[in-house]
């Protein structure tokens, strides 16, 4: 069994990001979105962490980060699911090709 | 004399008609105001002209400086010359003109009111201001409300005009912005006029600077070809709006041409004077045989406007001091004349509900009093002796005529010749309209002028022929200042 | 010494007329207002006698030369220390001769006028008209700065304008009175350009230092204008030339003469005062007035001068020959005398003898103010009786108006050149001066003169004789009176002047260097031209004594040209093809369309462009956040190849 590097971490951190951002892309319910947005944060969050380990060892600065963002991600995904909850409850739909009013 | 008077009369009394309660106190309370800044004015000629006969030589009189924006230089800074004076004496009679005229406006009259006493508000701080940056801040204060006066109390297809002169403006206003920072920088962080009229500024910087001031600045007073604003922005405005237009702020363009452009960057206006001529003498000749094809009131006056003004940017092109005072009594002239034109067009329009010269005829016999008038305000379109407009006329014609060359030469006559295409339009416009036979039969019935109406008139008129009778008052009065320039621009 | 405050008064009295009866005649004054303006005028007239004796009989004539004076002057409006308009007076012979015209001349039609516009709505403003116009021809003859007299010629212009629109609610009144004042104006450029000339080299408005200063060959601002030259000709000759084509605008000389017969539809006494004595002689006057300029520096201008006025002379002579309205025919016999006036200028020389062509002139300009006035107050009379401006109309009337009608003899025979009456004297002496210096020009004066007395008579015969008498009875019955006494007064006193003016010694008073000029008479010289206008008036006789159809057979027998003569030579369809055609559709239509379209367009334009430019790019605010997001990540990967590869 071979000790996973850095390498090996930070390939999954990057599969992981760019499966939130085809997911942000692709998907057209708003739920879908904000759990790809949250897989992109993730993605991120395990970049401090293996950069910490792997790189700076000894500091700590890394581990906030991830913790702060997992706090502000918990946040920002409770507005966005208040947000989503009163659209639906305006336009019956959480369908973002129907959410444009605001163009022009 | 405190300059801030200038400032304060007007400023309480659009405030006092903020307050006022019904339509009757708005007018009355105006109508009090405006007399006391003509008050204010006429006592600040007389202390002008006592300080001056006491040989008070100072280039600046009456002068004040506070402090505002101690980082950036930024005061108010207040103080007159003859021209400064002649101007707000122009603003005072047009203003309490304008009220007059207004009397009968049903539609949001205290709003209009507040705006035009505003307009005058801007107008006076612009001729007091000895700072450049707050000269700039009553300029824009005077161009707001002439959008709000078209778009809200205007006619015909006023949005359209209303939008066209601000957004013109308002591109002369960014020109004059842009000139205004390049000069604080050039001259040593200042914007005072006293300060920056000793500085040297390099002979490129004034190449560059020049034309933007001058320009933004010949925006507002009709510089050809950007003068289109002004038939279409006289059309629909209300008449009083006409009259603060074409009265009051296209001279702020002039002025601000020869006080800030011409004076602050002498060598750029010697480089660009054989422009200016050009330019001016088109605006004369083709704004006067474009009036000839006008055939509503409005426009034919809007259309003379540019003719008329073209010869105070002449005047300011050909660069001497005589020609500097005739394009500055042109100002004062044209300022008092157009009011008055716009007024008895108001007056007409108001009784025959129509401004196509074909409508008419023969209103002599039923308007006695507005056709008189209308004479006399034709006449002294075409410069006839004894009116304002002649002085203007001839002092200009004089003054071009001190330069030697054949160039100038042909640019006078140019100009000159404009006073017979003056006539035909003039007189065609007075044969058809209050001479000839009656071709409308509800014309029969009008009723003559009011008192207000009367009261506009006569004022106005009396300001014609103060000047066209004893014009050595007015030239007392710009032509020292006129030399000031002169100097400036000959000692470089 | 003169008097200023005297002098001074003689203009200033009917301007107070003016200012009274304009701003208060309409509501207070009303009938009194003709009284009003006449007593003003008397006592103008007054004071203008008094003057006149004054100068000439008492401080006028220094060592045998009479001297200008010029009693006031204050500045108006300086532009340099030099150059200022003054407004000031000056007395010499020719101004205190004019001051006498106008202020008689006028005074004689107020008198009238209080019959002939009797029941007239606008009573008071016709009177205040005149009042205007009287005070600006006096400010213009005493003018003192060439400025000052340009700025009575534009007032003086538009008084005429005003009073030939008098009539405002005709439209041929209206369109006359606009003609008059534009053609005038664009003379008046041309005076005003000349002027600018003139006092540019000069270095001054005023007469005495500009004439003083431009006729001395030595002087610095001669050779400096002379060596400026424009198109080959010397800068001063230009100069020159445009102040006379002011003038010529303003004497109707040919060819800027068609407002003149236009303007006769103003009121009769208007036309007497202004377009046959006062006014339409300025530009006569101003020539004298620098006829120094004329004689000793530009003397090529001078020769000019004569054959506008003698093209003038016989041109309008042969188109009265052919017209039937009286006062047009009046008109065209105007502007032939002042034809006689400008080229007897044109031939004079400068100082002594040679000067003979200046008196003359200013001789025939009294005289012909006397006879002409008379002619058409008398003309006046006729159309107040017969309600008619046409000739055919009239006849017969020499027993149902005997004052009109002896009056109008005596002017048909003063200006036919028949001895004794005023103008024989004064034409004699032009043509005199004529013969001595320029016999092309005599010879067409001569055949004038015969012309004259045969249009003159033709109008007298046509009016007085020709139909029976009974014919106008129906007339006799509705009008009754030829005019009150008012009416025939100055018809009176004019006649008088008409008969008695050419045995004043006009030499002795008026001349150009101010010394007496001996006047000569020669008897053998005089024969021809007062034969060829006693052929004149026998032509008349002949043909219009009785009514008959000689005038019409000789019509057809001219053909072609009595057709161009009728229609005035066809000039004023020049005119108007060149104002209406080339002006305002050539010029004014394409100005205006220039602007709407072209530079306002511009502006459009723009305005329109950048709406257009906002239409394009505001597609990309779709409202959908993928698409957003796409062009985020597209533009971050575009930048971020840009950063490394390209800008590295």
């Amino acid at each position: 069994m071979m000790e996973p590097g850095l390498y090996h971490i930070l390939f999954i951190s990057t599969a992981l990001f760019f499966t939130g951002v085809l997911g942000f892309l692709t998907r057209r319910n708003l739920i879908t979105m904000l759990m790809s947005i949250e897989l992109i944060l993730n993605s991120v969050n395990l970049n401090f962490i293996a950069f910490n380990k792997y790189i700076w060892p000894g500091k700590m600065d890394g581990l906030f980060f991830t913790i702060f963002i997992i706090a502000i991600a918990a946040a920002e995904a409770a507005v966005a699911i208040a947000i989503i909850i009163n659209l639906y409850r305006s336009s019956q739909s959480i369908d973002v090709t129907n959410a444009e009013d605001l163009k022009y | 004399m405190n300059l801030l008077l200038l400032i304060g009369a007007p400023l309480l009394t659009a405030l006092a008609v903020l307050m006022a309660r019904n339509k009757q106190q708005v007018k009355w309370i105006s109508l009090g105001g405006s007399f006391l800044q003509l008050g204010l004015a006429l006592a600040l000629l007389l202390a002008f002209r006592q300080e001056r006969a006491a040989n008070n030589t100072a280039q600046m009189l009456f002068e004040q400086q506070y402090k505002l924006f101690q980082s950036l230089h930024i005061s108010f800074h207040f103080g007159v010359d003859g021209i400064s004076v002649a101007m707000i004496l122009l603003t005072s009679f047009v203003v309490v003109a304008g009220v007059l005229v207004s009397w009968n406006i049903e539609k949001m009259t205290k709003e209009f009111y507040f705006l035009l006493l505003l307009l005058g508000l801007g107008a006076y701080g612009f001729f007091i201001s000895l700072d450049l940056f707050i000269l700039f801040f009553f300029l824009e204060i005077s161009v707001i409300p002439k959008y709000l006066l078209i778009g809200i109390w205007g006619s015909g297809k006023k949005e359209y005009s209303a939008n066209k002169l601000a957004l013109m403006l308002m591109g002369g206003s960014a020109l004059i912005l842009v000139g205004m920072l390049g000069l604080y920088f050039a001259a040593g962080n200042s914007f005072d006029i006293l300060t920056l009229s000793k500085a040297t500024i390099s002979r490129e910087t004034q190449h560059i600077l020049f034309p933007l001031l001058f320009v933004g600045f010949g925006v507002f007073t009709a510089l050809f070809p950007l003068h289109t604003w002004v038939p279409d922005g006289h059309s629909s405005a209300p008449t009083a709006g006409s009259m603060f237009l074409a009265g009051i702020s296209m001279k702020l363009g002039g002025y601000g041409c020869l006080r800030v452009a011409t004076y602050l960057l002498p060598q750029g206006a010697k480089e660009y004077a054989t422009i200016i001529i050009v330019l001016s003498a088109i605006a004369i000749l083709y704004g006067a045989f474009a009036t000839m094809m006008q055939k509503d009131l409005k426009y034919i006056n809007a259309y003379s406007s540019v003719s008329h003004v073209g010869f105070s940017l002449l005047g300011i092109g050909m660069l001497t001091q005589t020609a500097i005072t005739g394009a500055l009594m042109q100002m004062v002239s044209h300022g008092v004349m157009t009011a008055l034109f716009f007024a008895v067009i108001g007056m007409i329009y108001d009784r025959t509900h129509t401004r196509m010269v074909a409508e008419m005829g023969g209103l002599m016999k039923q308007l006695p009093f507005i056709s008189t008038v209308f004479f006399i305000v034709g006449l002294c379109s075409l410069g006839l002796p004894g009116l304002s407009g002649f002085v203007a006329e001839m002092t200009v014609f004089v003054g071009s005529w001190e330069n030697a060359d054949a160039f100038h030469r042909v640019a006078t006559m140019a100009a000159a010749m404009s006073i017979v295409v003056t006539a035909v339009y003039i007189l065609r416009a007075i044969g058809r309209t209050v001479m000839g036979p009656n071709t409308n039969e509800a014309h029969l019935v009008l009723k003559d002028a009011n008192w207000n109406e009367k009261l506009a008139a006569i004022l106005l008129v009396a300001g014609i022929l103060a000047i066209g009778i004893a014009p050595g008052w007015l030239n007392d009065l710009l032509r020292p200042a006129a030399e000031v320039i002169m100097n400036r621009i000959t000692g470089q | 010494m003169p008097n200023a405050t005297n002098i001074a008064l003689i203009p200033l009295l009917p301007l107070a007329g003016f200012i009274l009866l304009g701003l208060f005649g309409r509501k207070y004054i009303k009938n009194g207002a003709g009284l009003i303006g006449t007593a003003l005028l008397l006592g103008s007239a007054l004071l203008a006698l008094y003057t006149a004796y004054d100068y000439f009989f008492v401080y006028g004539k220094v060592d045998g030369v009479y001297q200008q004076f010029v009693p006031l002057k204050i500045t108006w409006l300086a532009f340099s220390k030099e150059m200022s308009i003054d407004m000031g007076l000056v007395i010499d012979p020719i101004s205190v001769m004019m001051l006498l015209v106008v202020t008689f001349v006028s005074l004689m039609v107020h008198i009238y006028s209080l019959g002939y516009m009797k029941g007239e709505e606008r009573f008071p403003t016709y009177y205040a008209f005149l009042g205007l116009f009287t005070f600006s021809m006096l400010g213009l003859v005493l003018a003192s700065n060439i400025f000052q007299l340009y700025i009575f010629w534009e007032l003086v212009g538009v008084s005429s304008f005003l009073l030939i629109g008098f009539y405002y609610d005709k439209p041929s009144a209206v369109a006359a009175s606009k003609k008059a004042f534009i053609v005038t104006r664009f003379a008046d450029l041309g005076f005003l350009i000349g002027i600018l000339v003139l006092s540019y080299f000069s270095g001054t408005f005023d007469f005495q230092t500009l004439i003083a200063r431009l006729t001395s060959p030595e002087s610095n601002e001669v050779k400096t204008a002379v060596a400026s030259t424009f198109l080959g000709v010397s800068a001063l000759s230009w100069g020159a030339a445009l102040v006379f084509i002011g003038g010529a605008g303003k004497s109707a000389m040919f060819p800027l003469h068609i407002w003149l017969p236009d303007a006769m539809e103003g009121p009769t006494p208007v036309s007497a005062l202004i377009h046959a004595a006062t006014m339409v002689v300025a530009g006569v006057y101003l020539v004298a007035r620098l006829f120094p300029v004329f004689s000793v520096t530009t003397p090529a201008v001078l020769e000019i001068i004569g054959w506008v006025g003698a093209v003038s002379a016989i041109i309008a002579a042969v188109i009265a020959c052919t017209q039937t309205d009286i006062k047009r025919v009046l008109a065209y016999s105007t502007m032939s005398q002042i034809g006689y006036m400008m080229f007897s200028l044109g031939v004079s020389g400068y100082g002594g003898e040679a000067g003979l062509g200046y008196t003359a002139s200013m001789f025939h300009l009294f005289t012909h103010a006397m006879f002409k006035a008379l002619l058409f107050l008398g003309a006046g009379a006729v159309i107040h009786y017969v309600h008619s401006n046409e000739m055919k109309d009239m006849g017969g009337l020499r027993k149902q108006m005997p004052v009109t009608h002896i009056t109008f003899l005596v002017a048909c025979l003063a200006i036919a050149g028949v001895p004794p009456f005023a103008g024989f004297f004064s034409k004699e002496e032009i043509l005199l001066a004529a013969y001595t210096s320029n016999t092309a020009i005599y010879w067409i004066a001569l055949i004038t003169s015969g012309l004259t007395a045969f249009y003159m008579f033709r109008l007298y015969f046509t009016i007085f004789w020709n139909k029976p008498q009974e014919a106008q009875g129906a007339h006799s019955a509705s009008a009754g009176k030829e005019g009150g006494f008012v009416m025939m007064l100055p018809l009176v006193l004019l006649g008088t002047g008409a008969a008695a003016a050419g045995f004043i010694p006009f030499g002795e008073f008026v001349s150009t260097d101010g010394k007496a000029l001996e006047s000569h008479f020669h008897l053998s010289f005089s024969i021809a031209p007062v034969a060829l206008g006693l052929a004149g008036i026998l032509a008349a006789l002949w043909m219009y004594a009785k009514a008959s159809d000689k005038p019409a057979r000789l019509a057809a027998s001219l053909g072609g040209l009595y057709k161009a003569a009728y229609h005035k030579f066809y000039i004023d369809e020049l005119y108007l093809f060149i104002t209406k055609k080339v002006l305002f559709n050539l010029v004014g239509r394409p100005a205006a369309w220039f602007d709407r379209n072209i530079v306002d367009g511009l502006m459009n334009l723009t305005g329109n462009t950048t709406m257009q430019v906002s239409e394009g790019i505001k597609k990309f605010q779709s409202g959908k956040v993928q698409q957003y997001a796409i062009f985020f990540l597209g533009a971050v990967v575009l930048l971020a190849v840009l950063f490394i590869y390209v800008w590295r």
